[in-house]
């Protein structure tokens, strides 16, 4: 459990508050989460104000670079200003693009795969293999292929992003219960009504896992994909700030950052949620 | 209607291959009612499974109104024995009994099948199913139950479910592997009187496989016993009770004692003695019953 690593760091008074944590219900523990947050920043902020360094500037600082630079535009803008329509939306919308691309083509395509038994047994050593391939390595071959810019760093998500959708859907598809299997063949439901009905579901569960992976993975290569040359977008911020030795501001775009890597998990997990409501009941009923 | 030769499947590899069923000969006329009785793996899933063009058989021939089995008959419908992973978790109960229903009529009738042709639009087939799914759910008694998920109801429950599917698709061929293995006493014997009424009511051929034996012969017209594994016609009993059968007048018939102390001994009996008995032999004509060989088996409608 994290909260009880972090409670060990924090001394008794933070250790006592995770303990209570777990005794209380699921909102009283995010309330625990919050506070242990708030008490690291709080650490940190004196530590940073005593140590005066460069290179580590105090929280509040951060925050309020960070609110200055992205979130006190005009109210009409949803108080977003110019940097953060110019920056944040690119870097957000090619996140999403990306996804798109490899929920779609690796959804499909791993119920493709995972379907046909000689397409799986044919291709997956050779899927294996590319999959081994660092996503990030590609990126010289887009830079190629597409030139800097938005299609070149949609691209690199989406190849990278693609395979935990693509093997976790295939895996998914090719393990339907065989008596689900059965049921479908003996009462002769049309290939159509297999697929919606039987296939696709079957495989949900595992494709909602592959794309938790593969949310994550859509950050780190977008990053990298815009600090490789990129004319907006956060990364191209953080090469900014980097060039120009302004650590608060490359701090805030790394808060930034983990701000919109929360708020994509925890829209994939929302949607997991609202569409596996039958898998995680099911599953509470068998244990 | 269903005629079996010489039918034998075994599982796994070639040359490791365990034999499930030898020999299986069984001629079912159209409209009977056969219980089949058998000690645990002798094969009468591996049975119903070749009936139902799930697997095919190692060896022999089944064919149905004449033309062989080769693929999943049309008009068939089948209570798996594993009733609760046969539901899908993610449809509620309506839909789950609903979805065959949306199945492929390849020959349907032409009377019955034109009519729902030329209606045509597809809501009022949506409308036709729904109506079909809660019928089929009133007669085993889940009236309220269409709205919940599988895996909210009992295992009777579930069970009942999937024979409410089974029957909403009005087959003409019905498979049930101990379709009533989970539900109380009561419950039972509704369900044994359900599928007697829909046999009385509409033209269908059941195979009905049953650990209880005073159930083969309740619900029977025949009783085929099959040996320990792999699986041969032990005796195939024909069962002559008067219908309309009632839970408490039949099972006090003599002839209904006697079947059942027959049926008994035979499924008990050990493989050494298997020789000594042919499947004709039977110990013997009992009043009330009498036995007859596996492929003269002639039926009665
Ligand atoms: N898929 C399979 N693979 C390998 N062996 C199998 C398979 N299914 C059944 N068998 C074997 O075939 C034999 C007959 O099995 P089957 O399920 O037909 O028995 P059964 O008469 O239905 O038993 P029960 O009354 O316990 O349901 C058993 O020995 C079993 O181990
Ligand atoms: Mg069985």
């Amino acid at each position: 459990m994290s909260t009880a690593r972090i409670a060990r760091h924090l001394g008794p008074a933070a250790r006592y508050l995770a303990a209570a944590g777990r005794h209380l219900a699921p909102g009283g523990r995010h309330l625990t989460r919050w506070l242990v947050i708030a008490a690291a920043a709080g650490l940190w902020e004196l530590w940073a104000r005593a140590q005066q360094s460069p290179f580590f500037p105090p929280p509040s600082s951060i925050l309020a670079r960070l609110y200055h630079l992205w979130f006190a535009g005009p109210a009409a803008h949803l108080f977003l200003t110019p940097d953060a329509t110019g920056n944040l939306l690119p870097s957000l919308g090619r996140i999403l693009a990306g996804l798109a691309i490899a929920a779609v083509l690796g959804g499909a395509g791993g119920l493709a795969l995972g379907r046909s038994r000689a397409g799986a047994a044919y291709l997956d050593a050779m899927l294996q293999f590319v999959r081994a391939l660092p996503p990030v390595t590609l990126v010289p071959v887009f830079i190629a292929i597409f030139a800097l810019g938005t299609p070149m760093e949609v691209a690199t998500i989406a190849f990278g992003t693609i395979w935990p959708v693509l093997l976790n859907t295939a895996d998914g598809a090719s393990s339907l219960d065989p008596v689900l299997a059965d049921t479908a063949r003996a009462f002769r439901l049309p290939g159509w009504l297999r697929l919606v009905r039987l296939i696709i579901p079957a495989a949900l569960p595992k494709f909602f896992a592959g794309l938790r992976l593969s949310v994550s993975l859509s950050l780190i290569l977008m990053v990298f994909a815009e600090l490789a040359g990129s004319s907006n977008g956060l990364g191209y911020e953080m090469n900014n700030a980097e060039s120009s030795f302004n650590m608060t501001s490359l701090w805030a775009a790394l808060v930034l950052i983990a701000i919109l890597g929360n708020l994509l998990n925890a829209a994939e997990l929302a949607a997991e949620h609202k569409l596996l409501a039958w898998h995680r009941n099911a599953r509470q009923r068998r244990t | 209607m269903l005629e079996i030769t010489g039918l034998t499947h075994s599982y796994g590899p070639a040359g490791r291959a365990r034999p499930a069923l030898r020999d299986i000969s069984l001629a079912v006329a159209g409209g009977e009612l056969v219980s089949i009785v058998g000690p645990s793996g002798c094969g009468k899933s591996t049975l119903l499974r070749c009936v139902a063009g799930l697997i095919r058989p190692a060896a022999g021939t089944i064919t149905l109104g004449g033309s062989p089995v080769e693929r999943v008959p049309d008009g068939l419908a089948v209570v798996f024995q594993d009733y609760s992973r046969s539901l899908l978790p993610w449809l509620t109960v309506a839909d789950n009994v609903a979805l065959p229903l949306r199945r492929k009529r390849g020959s349907a009738p032409a009377a019955a099948g034109e009519a729902d042709r030329t209606a045509g639009p597809a809501r009022a087939g949506r409308r036709a199913r729904r109506e079909a799914a809660r019928a089929a759910l009133a007669t085993v008694g889940l009236t309220s139950e269409g709205g919940r998920y599988p895996w909210q109801l009992s295992g009777g429950m579930q069970q009942r479910v999937a024979i409410a599917r089974a029957l909403a698709c009005d087959p003409v061929l019905l498979l049930m592997d101990e379709p009533f293995g989970s539900v109380d006493a009561q419950t039972r014997e509704d369900l044994e009187d359900l599928v007697l009424t829909v046999r009385g009511q509409r033209d269908i051929t059941i195979l009905l496989v049953t650990h209880d034996i005073d159930e083969s012969v309740y619900v029977g017209d025949r009783v085929v016993v099959l040996t320990p594994g792999p699986g041969q016609v032990r005796a195939d009993l024909r069962v002559s009770l008067p219908s309309p059968r009632e839970q408490i007048t039949t099972r006090q018939l003599p002839a209904f004692v006697q079947l059942r102390a027959e049926v008994g001994r035979l499924v008990r009996e050990r493989e050494t003695e298997t020789g000594a008995h042919s499947e004709r032999g039977a110990a013997g004509p009992v009043p009330g019953t009498e036995a007859t060989a596996a492929n003269t088996g002639t039926g009665q409608g």
